[in-house]
Parts: structure tokens; sequence; C-alpha cells
């Protein structure tokens, strides 16, 4: 008769319920009291105090590298802007003193609310002065300008 | 006449307290269920005791929400079915008994409201009234769904108002009296000399049918056809704000009754297995003398736990079952659990005359 397996599985599914429950309780419980249980009873991560490790290859906040002597590493050749897809890099070059470099940024902005955080600008640069390394995933503003970050932000 | 007004006072705030509670205990629980944590994040000077403020902090803005009224319904019926609601609901716990009569100051006091002498029938009429908030609420706000949640309610209350009914007519024929404080009472004996005479122990079926037609009288969810959060937005489709909150509210006061009733009927109410007045005396031999204070503070305690233990056991159903089909819910109310009813009352009556 269906009834019957409709009885059971009514009555399983209660069970399989309740244990989820006990299980999970028992883990609290043994949290609470300061001993480390085997997992924690919530996969939830308590964020603003709790924080999840970034992957190592987590493509966060850009930042820009700088040389030995403190200045950017970038030559300012424009190969970011070139690749970048959402167009949010603007590179304005200056004239470098040293006849190595010859091309120093004057001007260097990424435009975050445009960023696709594809990473490509990481790549395209010969000098490794573009990273993504920074591990800051908070960012919001109020206001859109405040999205464009400068030389001095990035180089921070 | 003052000590009738302290209890009533004292019973609805321990029911509103309580329901304040359940929301709690309704989110926390299903949270851990389900792997989370839930709300933990109201504090009070820093203080979150796992998100115990919230449920006040849901009050506050459930108090200060815009109380919208649409032009189309009929004013003074939408404004009347939340209180009508609420409060069938709310006067049941008049008929429950917390815990044995003390003696306070050279006077008798009973730990209920009103001792009726149909209890019973009481409790089994106001719930039935409750009816009245959900259809008169689709009905007034004059709007297709909330009054399909209505009809939906009405159709759903009607029929399992019927199981319910049969239910407690195995009850009434096994229990001295329909008086519920004698009903309690009555369940403190002993069978065969160890096994408490309670009304599980004697009407086990009646039991199974009163707690499936009770959880479908709450109208939680896989009852809940007259809210229907995802078909029809229900009964309360109109509502905002505070009223709204009292559909809210009367939802979990019907899950602490219903808790509170089933622990009365088929649970002992305030009874501890074993516990006389002059204390504990178990079956085996061993005896606990306790004073009398200590024996009334016992069995309220009791009463608490398995009350606590019922809405737990609701909360958990609420959790795990999906929402019936119409003509599912129509078919285990009309030819479930009403002949199996019928079979219960035809077996208790057989017995209860050849045992006399």
């Amino acid at each position: 008769m269906r009834i019957w397996g409709y009885l059971v599985e009514i009555i399983r599914g209660i069970l399989i319920i309740a244990r989820s429950f006990l299980i999970n309780m028992f883990f609290h419980t043994v949290a609470f009291f300061g001993l480390r249980p085997r997992r924690p009873g919530a996969v939830t991560i308590q964020y603003p105090e709790k924080r999840k490790e970034l992957a190592g290859r987590h493509r966060s906040r850009h930042r820009l590298t700088r040389r030995e002597n403190g200045l950017p590493r970038c030559v300012a050749c424009l190969l970011c802007v070139t690749v970048c897809p959402s167009e949010c890099i603007r590179v304005e070059a200056a004239e470098d003193p040293d006849p190595e470099i010859q091309k120093r940024p004057m001007r260097f902005s990424i435009d975050l609310g445009r960023c696709c955080f594809c990473g490509f600008c990481v790549e395209a640069c010969p000098e490794d002065a573009i990273r993504m390394d920074t591990g800051i995933i908070e960012l919001a503003e109020t206001r859109r300008e405040a999205f464009e970050y400068g030389l001095e932000d990035l180089l921070r | 006449m003052l000590i009738i007004l302290v209890k009533i006072v004292l019973a609805l705030a321990w029911l509103l307290t309580l329901a304040l509670l359940m929301t709690w205990v309704e989110r926390k629980e299903s949270a851990v269920i389900q792997d989370r944590i839930g709300a933990n994040r109201a504090s009070i000077l820093g203080l979150r005791l796992f998100g115990l403020f919230q449920p006040i902090a849901d009050a506050i803005k459930m108090v200060f929400k815009e109380d919208f009224e649409p032009s189309f319904t009929r004013r003074f019926l939408h404004a009347l079915s939340p209180f009508l609601s609420f409060f069938c609901v709310a006067v049941t716990i008049a008929a429950i008994p917390f815990g044995p009569p003390v003696r306070l100051g050279g006077r008798m006091i009973t730990l209920q409201v009103a001792d009726l002498d149909a209890g019973l029938p009481f409790v089994l009429a106001m719930l039935s009234l409750g009816i009245y908030g959900i259809v008169l609420s689709g009905w007034a706000s004059n709007n297709k769904f909330a009054l399909l949640g209505g009809m939906r309610g009405a159709a759903q209350l009607f029929s399992y108002e019927v199981a319910l009914g049969f239910s407690l007519v195995g009850l009434v024929l096994v229990y001295p009296s329909l008086r519920m404080s004698r009903i309690v009472e009555f369940q403190g004996g002993l069978l065969l000399g160890f096994l408490p005479k309670w009304g599980i122990v004697l009407q086990p079926l009646g039991f199974i049918i009163f707690f499936i037609a009770a959880l479908a009288e709450t109208k939680r969810v896989p009852f809940d056809l007259p809210e229907g959060e995802s078909e029809i937005i229900g009964f309360y489709a109109e509502y905002s704000g505070l009223k709204w909150g009292l559909f809210m509210l009367t939802d979990f006061l019907e899950v602490i009754i219903v808790a509170c009733l089933a622990v009365t009927f088929f649970f002992g109410g305030w009874q501890v297995p074993w516990l006389e007045p002059g204390g504990f005396r178990f079956p085996w031999g061993g005896e606990w003398v306790l004073g009398g204070r200590l024996v009334v503070a016992f069995q309220v305690l009791a009463f608490h736990i398995k009350i606590g233990l019922f809405c737990g056991f609701q909360v958990l159903i609420r959790w795990t079952y999906p929402r019936l089909r119409y003509d599912q819910l129509m078919d285990l109310g009309w030819k479930v659990l009403i002949p199996l009813g019928f079979f219960n009352l035809l077996g208790t009556g057989l017995l209860v005359s050849l045992w006399k």
C-alpha cells in the first residue's frame, strides 16, 4: 500500500531533520564551552569579526609596486591600458631622467567602478609593476568619483 | 476579583512573552537545522545573548511601521479581524491549568485563570472562533488573493475541527470530567501500579489524531494553505505594520496553545510521574520526601518543560515538511483523520463499557 511507504518517509524525514538539529546543537554547545569541536556547528562565517582566508591567487584591489629606491616600477608602456577590457586604466607618461628607464607615469589611475577585476593588466605588465594581491576586497564608496584611484592610492 | 485580574494579566504576559520567545526559537532552531547561525546581531549595550533581543527589535520595528490601509477595503472589518483572531486564541489560555492549587496567605489559589466546568468544549469553541478572524480578513481586504486565502482557511479549519473534536471525544469518555483541572488531576494516578495515567497511554491513537488536527489548526507550514506564501500571499495580503504583526503573533500563540492543550490533555499537564503532594514515591520502592512548595515548583517547572518540548517539536515539523496540496489536505482530513477518529471512538467506547 502506498500510504505505508508515505508514512515511513514522513517519519524518516523528521528523524533526519531532528538528527541534523541535534548534531549541530551538540557542536554549538561544545564550542560554547570553549572546547574545539571536530567541526563548527554552522557553516556561516561571522564576517566582519572573522574573515575567510582568500585564495592564493585571489584578485583583490590593485597596487603598484616600487623599485628599490622607492619609485614606481611602472614605465608607462601603456600595455595595461591596451589590454584592459573595461578601459578603466588611464596612464599619462612623463620623461624619466634615468636613461635606462626613459618613461615614468605622471598620472596613473584605475576607475574601480568600471574595473571588472579580470587581472589582464597584471598579466600584460612586462615590469611586474601592477599586482592584485592587496587582499582588499571591501571596496565601497558613496560617490562614483571616489572609485578613481590615483597613483598615490595605488602605491600605498 | 482582584486575584482574577492579576491572574489574567499574568497569564497574558506569560503567553505574549512566550510568543516573542517562540519567534526567536523558530529562527534559531531552523538555523541550527540548516547549518546556519540565525539572527544574532541585535544587542543591548553590546550584549548579544544569542540574538535574544531580536524579537524586541522586531516588535519595535513593527510598531513604527506605517499601518497602510488600501482604499478598497472595508475599514471597520479590516481593522477588526486581526484583533478577533488574536483574541480567540489568546483567551484560550484562561482554561489551561499551570499547576496545582497553591496555599498563599491563607487562601487557596488555583494556578488557572478560570476553572470552567466545561473547560474542554470552551477551548474547542474558542479555537473554532479563530476562523472568523481569517475569513473576515480575507473578505474585508477586498482582494482576490486574500479572499482565496480566507476561503482556504475556512475550509481547512472546518475540516480539521471535526477531526479535532473526534479525537477529544475519546478523551471525554476516558476522563471523569470536562473540567481542565480535574482532567489533569486524574492523570496523576497510576496504571498497573507504575505507568502514569497520562492521556497518551490511555489514548495513543487519539493523541496522533489530535496532534495532526491541531497542527492544521495552527495554519503553519505543512498546513499553511491559508497563507501559502509562494502561491497566494494569503489572507493577510492587505495588512501591514502592527496588524500584520498581530496575525504573525497569533500564529505563534497558536503554537503555544496547541502545546499547552497537548500537554494538558495527553501528557499529564503539570503532573510529574510518581510525584505526589508529599514527594516522589517511585514504583520500585524508593521515596524522596519534598516540601509542599517544592512539589508545586517541580510541577510548574514540569509543565513548562513539556510545553517547551512541544513547541520545539512543532518548529521541527514546520521546518521538515513541504506544504500539502489542497486535495491532499482534504484527503488527510476527511478520509484519514475522521475515520481514524471514528475507529478510536468506537474502540474506546467498547473498552470503557467492558471495563465498567
